[in-house]
């Protein structure tokens, strides 16, 4: 595929929008400004605009409200011994801490990756997309978070292992008087935090990063 | 009618538009294997690969089997201290299906067995027609739609990886064996992962626009006569 006016790089680079169409962004397909729908695949056409961006605050808020609880409420509550030798509640960043004083370094560097790490990250990169997205940019801005859009947008369900871990560790360990797991609340809490974190980075528009960017392209 | 290569800047017949970057693009045939990029933001656009329709019907047909021996066989096995304990994939699902966490049990079921299943289902009812130059099913076109909206909600790979996380967790703890749906789980990943390299979403959108033929053009646009 080429570009319209395509000779070299330096070529101005058009886009639907300014050419005043609408770009399908699931299939691609190239329609009137007027259309509402694509006549292609079906969905909804949406002009790059930065009203799109409140639905992305609001997912991101809800899962930044669902993020506090998951920190305070009890991910495990794990009984050994029949309660004899212990009956622990350990919150997400309570594991970790766990899982280190054991010398367990591999699990609990992954979970604090994925649990603490990722999602902080995620909020505050979501937040920043959101913020400048459409304002002035040069073009090696634009590459530089479009490139951090697909880091969050690839990462973002591979929180959602901890909360598989917990489901596996319940169901896994029920071995009566020894030792027995239960989930938390807080799963429930992260689950959600994680989905709506998912939501949030899907309701953002990529092609925002490149509205305000000057005509010329001059890639690299 | 568009011929190859020609493009109407005021209706957009014969334009492709980059999904991350908006940038415009004249729409051309593409020799399976090749693979076209955005020229501002280098997004992959379409990569059609030979045969791609057989194989991903073929390894969306083995996902389900393997999917199957998955639900049904045991998963994993516990024991110490003369305890013991057997788990199946229900039963990591049912883990939360006490009280307040049983919409998780739903949501899990649905991520882990769920909407692979559904994917693979939806992949298969759109691709066969058009994997023998025959015209699409009806509702194709929502089929594959939300085929594509639910990738990111199918999350057997993740599970996977969690599953390994836990055993490395509870294994200085306890005995530990790898039951034969593990396996099969494994073998879904492989699979799925296969069946992604394959699939080129521009590519199946152009064949179900095009009746199945293996041309590109936009022959059949119902907006290219009004
Ligand atoms: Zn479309």
């Amino acid at each position: 595929m080429s570009h319209p006016e395509e000779t070299d790089h330096a070529a101005p680079i058009m886009t639907a929008h300014r050419a005043g169409l609408i770009g399908c962004r699931s299939c691609g397909r190239v329609w009137p400004e007027s259309e509402i729908d694509c006549q292609r695949c079906g969905a909804t056409l949406v002009a790059p605009d930065r009203r799109s961006l409140n639905a992305v605050w609001a997912w991101l808020l809800a899962g930044f409200i669902f993020y506090i609880p998951a920190n305070m409420f009890p991910m495990l509550r794990t009984t050994t011994l029949g309660g004899i030798a212990g009956k622990t509640e350990s919150t997400i960043l309570g594991g970790v801490l766990e899982l280190l004083h054991y010398g367990n370094w591999f699990v609990g560097g992954v979970v604090f990756f994925a649990s603490i790490i990722v999602p902080i990250g995620k909020f505050i990169a979501i937040a920043w997309l959101a913020r400048v997205a459409g304002r002035p940019a040069t073009a090696h801005d634009a590459h530089w978070r479009l490139g951090l859009y697909e880091v969050v947008e690839f990462i973002g369900r591979w929180s959602m292992i901890d909360v598989f871990v917990v489901a596996i560790l319940s169901a896994l360990v029920q071995l009566g008087f020894v030792a027995s797991i239960h989930p938390g609340p807080a799963a429930v809490c992260f689950a959600l935090s994680v989905a709506f974190t998912m939501l949030s980075a899907q309701s953002f528009d990529p092609r925002l990063i490149w509205r305000g960017l000057p005509l010329r392209s001059r890639k690299d | 009618m568009q011929t190859e290569g020609t493009y109407d800047l005021t209706t957009g017949a014969g334009l492709v538009a980059c999904p991350r970057c908006d940038a415009l693009h004249v729409e051309h045939d593409l020799e399976p294997g090749e693979t076209a990029r955005c020229i501002r933001c280098n997004a992959v656009l379409a990569s059609p690969r030979a045969g791609a329709f057989t194989r991903i019907i073929a390894l969306s047909v083995t996902s389900l089997v393997l999917m199957v021996g998955a639900v049904f066989f045991p998963f994993l096995e516990i024991s110490r201290m003369g305890f013991g304990n057997e788990t199946s994939l229900f039963g990591v699902a049912m883990a939360f299906s006490h009280g307040a966490l049983m919409p998780l049990t739903v949501a899990l079921m649905a991520t882990i067995i769920g909407l692979p299943v559904l994917r693979a289902i939806l992949l298969v009812y759109t691709l066969l027609p058009l994997s023998r130059r025959r015209s699409p099913f009806s509702h194709a076109v929502g089929a594959f739609r939300l085929s594509e909206t639910l990738r990111p909600w199918s999350m057997a790979e993740i599970f996977v990886i969690g599953t390994a996380l836990a055993l490395v967790k509870v294994g200085g703890l306890a005995t530990i064996s790898l039951g034969p749906a593990f396996w099969a789980f494994c073998g879904l990943i492989v699979v799925n992962g296969a069946s992604n390299v394959f699939t080129s979403a521009t590519t199946i959108w152009d064949a179900i626009e095009d009746g199945g033929a293996s041309t590109d053009g936009r022959e059949l646009s119902r907006n290219a006569a009004p």
